[in-house]
């Protein structure tokens, strides 16, 4: 029998999506060697009985709920490292994100236990899990199987299916935790500042995306004009490089730490194809991609690659697309 | 306030990196560089020591991996690091990344940083977590992808040691967190362009103070680190489904060239 945890992040009084995948996923692979999945949130008020319960639709058989800072990492090994020492957890699920790497290593740490990051599949092997992760840009799969108490896997983003299985509210239970010295030495000053433009990408059929290889914030302009030739439901969306250069609003990043999306055409011009944005991008329908460096990963993925000048391409594929559609 | 950056050798971003199935561990033959991440953490601890706002007595490179690791801990220096501890012992080889990091904060643990920088990430190995690791071990604070990094006056509980305002990308939007030193962050690549080192500091880097010590000098123990100290083992190395590879067309003439590309959207009605 072994016990699965998972951590829980929830912004605004709502569960983050990774998370409920992660849930799902816990509770699933403990049923597969016969355990069960709990949940861990660490938050404020917004933690009510009623959210916390709603867990249970993904299958969490209770949820250990302490008050503490939010969006904050150390707090929260401090919490699953106690509720581990109490209740015996043989595995630590995270969904994909940032904090989840943060957390899942910092428990690793504290419990001396192995750690997986970028897992995109668990399976059961007897009683025991197996974590699996893609290496080497993305070329190989490692299997990595735990020795030990604990054994810590933190999903790549968007790996874990959300699955409704459980139809009872999740038992909530609130835990008295001492934080360690260190991790009440950092604190929250603003959390999830939108930096740029607030700009729609989700809804949109055909995404053109610029990255650094745009050269400034006005090559840009190259994109929006792109976009434009294509018409109505066409956006830009950008890498979180140009997005931390300030050159782009966060609203339009795609990846890891930005928006998921899958439309119908994603249009890459001057972006390597760093697996952080690959996870936010890969399900779209048709990939093209033009980079002036024939060994870019992006060529990897792409259904059509394009080696060259995005500044020679762009401009002439703008016009064309305009004369195509004949205005 | 001393800081300690710490470093890895990584291969050329050049070479085609593989799994030797032998030993089931990277292949870690040819061309060599130091982490090309790492040097944003060297050049994050230079502009703390010029910006002034905190006196920085000395910036040393940490590094742990075999012999040839010497070259990175050079590059650091030339990059400006004053002198650099090499943590090398064959104990450590094949270390996961829990022992990794416990092996590197016992390195750390003997020269008593105020702050510990990173890099966002190795280049070869995929993962953005041993600084989480090392502050955990070190019983310190910890951030990372921190992407802008700004001296604060230390807080009354804390006297003595200033604070930082980091500012970082997460999962919904920018957060900004104030961390008291002593601290271990690690920065994202967007939080500077490092500078390139001078043909004088390349010159001498070698001539810099290069401490080596073993596992136990830096009193490891050796049951937590190598293969046998490690709690998870990676291996059974396989390929993924294999996915049709794209169409290739390399820009010669750009009108045919945009011509193919708007004929192959045509065809599949995207335009
Ligand atoms: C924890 C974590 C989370 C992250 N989250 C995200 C995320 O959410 N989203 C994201 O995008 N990234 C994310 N990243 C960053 C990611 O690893 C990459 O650094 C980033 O995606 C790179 O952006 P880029 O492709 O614009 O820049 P680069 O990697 O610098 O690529 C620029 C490309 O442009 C090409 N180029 C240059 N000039 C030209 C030209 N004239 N014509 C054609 N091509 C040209 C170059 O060949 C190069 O391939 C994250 C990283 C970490 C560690």
């Amino acid at each position: 029998m072994a016990d699965v945890l998972v951590y829980v992040l929830h912004y605004e009084g709502a569960f983050n999506k990774n998370s409920l995948g992660a849930v799902s996923e816990g509770a699933a692979r403990a049923a597969d060697v016969g355990g069960a999945c709990d949940a861990v949130v660490v938050g404020g008020e917004d933690l009510t009985d009623e959210l916390c319960g709603t867990l249970g639709a993904y299958g969490a058989r209770k949820v250990f709920r302490a008050n503490g800072p939010e969006g904050l990492a150390q707090p929260v090994v401090d919490v699953m490292a106690k509720v581990i020492a109490d209740h015996g957890h043989s595995y630590a699920i995270f969904g994909g994100g940032l904090l989840g790497f943060e957390i899942g290593a910092g428990l690793a740490a504290r419990c001396r236990a192995g750690v997986t990051m970028e897992v995109t599949s668990v399976r059961a092997d007897g009683d025991e899990l197996v974590a699996e992760r893609p290496i080497l840009g993305d070329s190989q799969i490692s299997v990595s199987r735990y020795r030990g108490g604990l054994g810590i896997i933190i999903g790549r983003i968007n790996a874990f299916e959300l699955r409704e299985s459980g139809s009872a509210a999740a038992a909530v239970e609130d835990v008295e935790v001492a934080f360690s010295p260190w991790s009440t030495r950092a604190t929250m000053v603003t959390r999830g500042e939108q930096r740029g433009a607030d700009v729609d990408i989700e809804g949109a059929d055909i995404l053109v995306a610029g990255g650094r290889g745009l050269g400034n914030a006005d090559g840009f302009q190259l994109m929006e004009q792109l976009a434009g030739a294509f018409g109505a439901n066409t956006a830009v969306a950008a890498t979180r490089a140009v997005v931390d250069a300030g050159w782009y609003p966060y609203a339009a990043q795609i990846g890891q730490t930005g928006k998921t999306v899958a439309p119908k055409l994603y249009l890459a011009a001057g972006i390597s194809g760093a697996i952080q944005h690959k996870v936010g991008m890969q399900s779209s329908e048709n990939i093209v991609a033009i980079n002036k460096d024939a060994n870019a990963p992006i060529f990897e993925f792409s259904d059509l690659g394009i080696v060259g000048d995005l500044n020679k391409i762009v401009p002439k594929l703008t016009d064309a697309i305009r004369a195509r559609k004949g205005s | 306030m001393k800081i300690c950056v710490l470093v890895k050798e990584v291969p050329d971003a050049a070479v085609e990196k593989r799994i030797n199935p032998s030993t089931g561990r990277m292949d870690r033959s040819g061309e060599k560089n130091l982490n090309p991440y790492d040097t944003h953490a060297i050049e994050a601890a230079m502009q703390l020591r010029e910006g002034g706002a905190v006196a920085v007595e000395e910036i040393v490179a940490v590094t742990m991996g075999p012999e040839s690791a010497v070259r990175a801990l050079h590059k650091a220096v030339s990059l400006g690091a004053d002198r650099s501890v090499h943590l090398c012992d064959e104990l450590l080889a094949g270390s996961d990344v829990a022992a990794t990091g416990y092996a590197l904060a016992k390195a750390i643990e003997s020269e008593s940083p105020d702050l510990v920088l990173l890099g966002q990430q190795s280049d070869d190995g995929e993962c953005y977590t041993i600084g989480a690791v090392v502050a955990d071990h070190l019983r310190m604070p910890s951030l990372t992808q921190v992407i802008k990094l700004d001296v604060i006056d230390s807080e009354p509980s804390a006297p003595g040691l200033p604070g930082l305002r980091c500012e970082r990308q997460a999962e919904y939007g920018y957060d900004t967190v104030q961390v008291q030193l002593p601290a271990v962050i690690s920065v994202g690549d967007a939080i500077n362009e490092p500078r390139y080192p001078s043909l004088k500091n390349i010159m001498g880097a070698k001539k810099k103070p290069l401490d080596t010590r073993t596992a136990s000098e830096v009193g490891i123990d050796s049951g937590f680190v190598g293969p046998d100290g490690s709690r998870v083992h990676c291996g059974e190395f396989h390929a993924p489904p294999a996915k049709p590879s794209g169409q290739i067309i390399e820009d010669e003439d750009t009108a045919e060239t945009v011509a193919r590309i708007v004929a192959w959207l045509d065809e599949r009605k995207l335009i």
